[in-house]
């Protein structure tokens, strides 16, 4: 994706925005220019400190999902044994839409940061999990006899083929994943919190009705989800460059 | 170098591929061992790389019976075998990264192993120099052969495997990678066992053929083939004929 598409389509949204609001003419869909003003008046104000909240949020459930579930796709995924054990549970787990459990793991984990994690974590954690499964077990039969023909035993089949081949799956699940990562934190920033991005729209939307500034807090909350994509998308360009090679 | 005592083998639930099966092998023997699909050729060469396993019997490399794959034997595939996320150059040093990662222990390494790192010379050798920093994707199969080729080499095997190395690769490439082969294990003293389907293959590169016919195979069917390697090999009497010989033998076992 070049910069000057993304530009052009920034553009374009914000022209359509425009006449929307011109049309409509009513205080629930405010102008991109009132909104913007808003926005950058909010960032003297709170709006950072939630920003970071929830930004925070995000990354220690990526984070926290990586570490556990790339072991335990490699783990399944390069074992026939583990696989037959472990697939059906995976399964019957993956389709189940993990957001219905936020006020669950609230009820069990408090009100803390940790329950909100958490949630984003489960998210996370299956979409890796299959994903690094399929890489792990897809691996051609061939490279793997060649590199144990040249001496390789477990230890070295995993530092010099399963790991490296994980990291584009990673990568794969984690783009994947970050929409519906925002998205619920979105519904797990609605409860017992006065932090976070979701808070802030909800607050300023449904209790005091200044909707410019909810609308930044979308706004906001759009631009988390974007930095986490294009990050993602430059890591992928540093960590996996035969994959962009004509 | 090689020597199968009595071996048999089957796969679990078929019928057995190897029966009471005795082969020798010299050191620095070139031999192509030929058959149709299903012979047991492939089988043949993972059991020499410690692979698999004989039912019963026994081989022997160096004198010394093989439990599992033995460092100073080199492996090729059909199918190259390359990290697809690596170049050219870190695929050609994938095998001295493991021995690396091992240190001499003597099990995944031989005692005598000093760490190295530097492929270049074999990457010259093999001609793929040039696209040392490119990746499997961006090259021709040739030239993938020769990354997986410069990769066993480096290691310096004693005994080099090669299941249908050439196979999906075109006439004029195959050739030159045949001649090349035959120049680098004379070279470096490195005993030679090829599977090939293809009759023209087995009677261009070995100097000894083992024939493979339908399983169980009891007896090694071996033809001598004294004059191969030698200048314009392809177009003399001697080649044209035995050519001719396996090809009847071939339709004889088979049939």
């Amino acid at each position: 994706m070049k910069r000057r598409d993304v530009l052009l389509a920034s553009l374009g949204i914000l022209v359509v925005w425009q006449i929307a609001a011109m049309l409509v003419n009513r205080s629930i869909l405010p102008t991109p220019f009132v909104v913007l003003k808003v926005f950058f008046e909010e960032l003297g104000g709170d709006l950072p400190l939630h920003f970071a909240a929830s930004l925070w949020r995000v990354l220690a459930g990526m984070l926290l999902s990586v570490l556990t579930a790339v072991p335990a796709g490699l783990g399944i995924g390069g074992s026939r044994r583990l696989n037959r054990i472990f697939s059906p549970v995976i399964y019957l787990l993956y389709p189940i839409p993990k957001v219905v459990f936020v006020p669950v793991v609230l009820l069990f984990l408090g009100i803390g940061n940790l329950a909100k994690i958490v949630v984003i974590f489960l998210i996370l954690f299956f979409q890796i999990v299959v994903l690094v499964r399929d890489q792990a077990a897809g691996l051609a039969p061939q490279l793997l006899q060649s590199l144990r023909s040249l001496g390789a035993g477990r230890r070295a089949l995993f530092r010099f083929v399963y790991l490296p081949a994980s990291l584009p799956a990673i990568l794969t699940a984690l783009r994947q994943s970050v929409g519906t990562a925002v998205a619920v934190l979105y519904i797990a920033e609605l409860f017992a919190t006065r932090r976070g991005l979701g808070y802030y729209i909800y607050y300023q939307g449904s209790t005091l009705l200044n909707y410019p500034a909810m609308y930044a807090g979308v706004l906001a909350m759009s631009l988390l989800g974007l930095g986490l994509y294009f990050t993602v998308d430059w890591m992928e360009r540093k960590l996996c460059p035969w994959k962009f090679v004509d | 170098m090689i020597q199968l005592h009595s071996l048999s083998f089957g796969y679990p639930q078929s019928k057995p591929i190897f029966n009471d099966f005795n082969w020798q092998v010299q050191r620095g023997e070139t031999w192509a061992v030929l058959g149709t699909s299903g012979c047991g050729k492939t089988t043949l060469l993972y059991l020499l790389a410690g692979l698999q396993f004989p039912t019963s019997g026994q081989i022997l490399i160096d004198e010394k019976p093989l439990t599992r794959p033995r460092p100073r034997t080199g492996l090729i595939l059909q199918d190259y075998g390359l990290l697809p996320w690596a170049t050219v150059r870190q695929n050609a040093e994938l095998g001295l990264k493991v021995r690396n990662f091992y240190g001499a222990d003597g099990v995944h390494t031989p005692q005598d192993y000093h760490p190295e790192r530097d492929v270049t010379p074999w990457l010259e050798r093999l001609g793929i120099a040039s696209i040392a920093e490119k990746y499997p994707a961006q090259i021709s199969g040739g030239q993938r052969q020769r990354a997986a080729i410069a990769r066993t080499l480096a290691l310096q095997p004693t005994l080099l495997l090669m299941d249908e190395p050439f196979s999906s690769l075109d006439a004029i490439i195959r050739e030159d990678l045949q001649q090349l082969m035959l120049e680098l294990c004379a070279e470096g003293g490195i005993t030679l066992v090829i599977v090939t389907h293809n009759i023209e293959e087995a009677a261009a590169m070995g100097r000894k053929i083992l024939l493979l016919g339908t399983p169980p195979n009891h007896e090694a069917h071996v033809f001598e083939n004294s004059t191969v390697g030698q200048p314009n090999y392809r177009e003399s009497k001697a080649y044209q004929t035995l050519c001719q010989t396996l090809r009847k033998e071939l339709s004889r076992e088979t049939a």
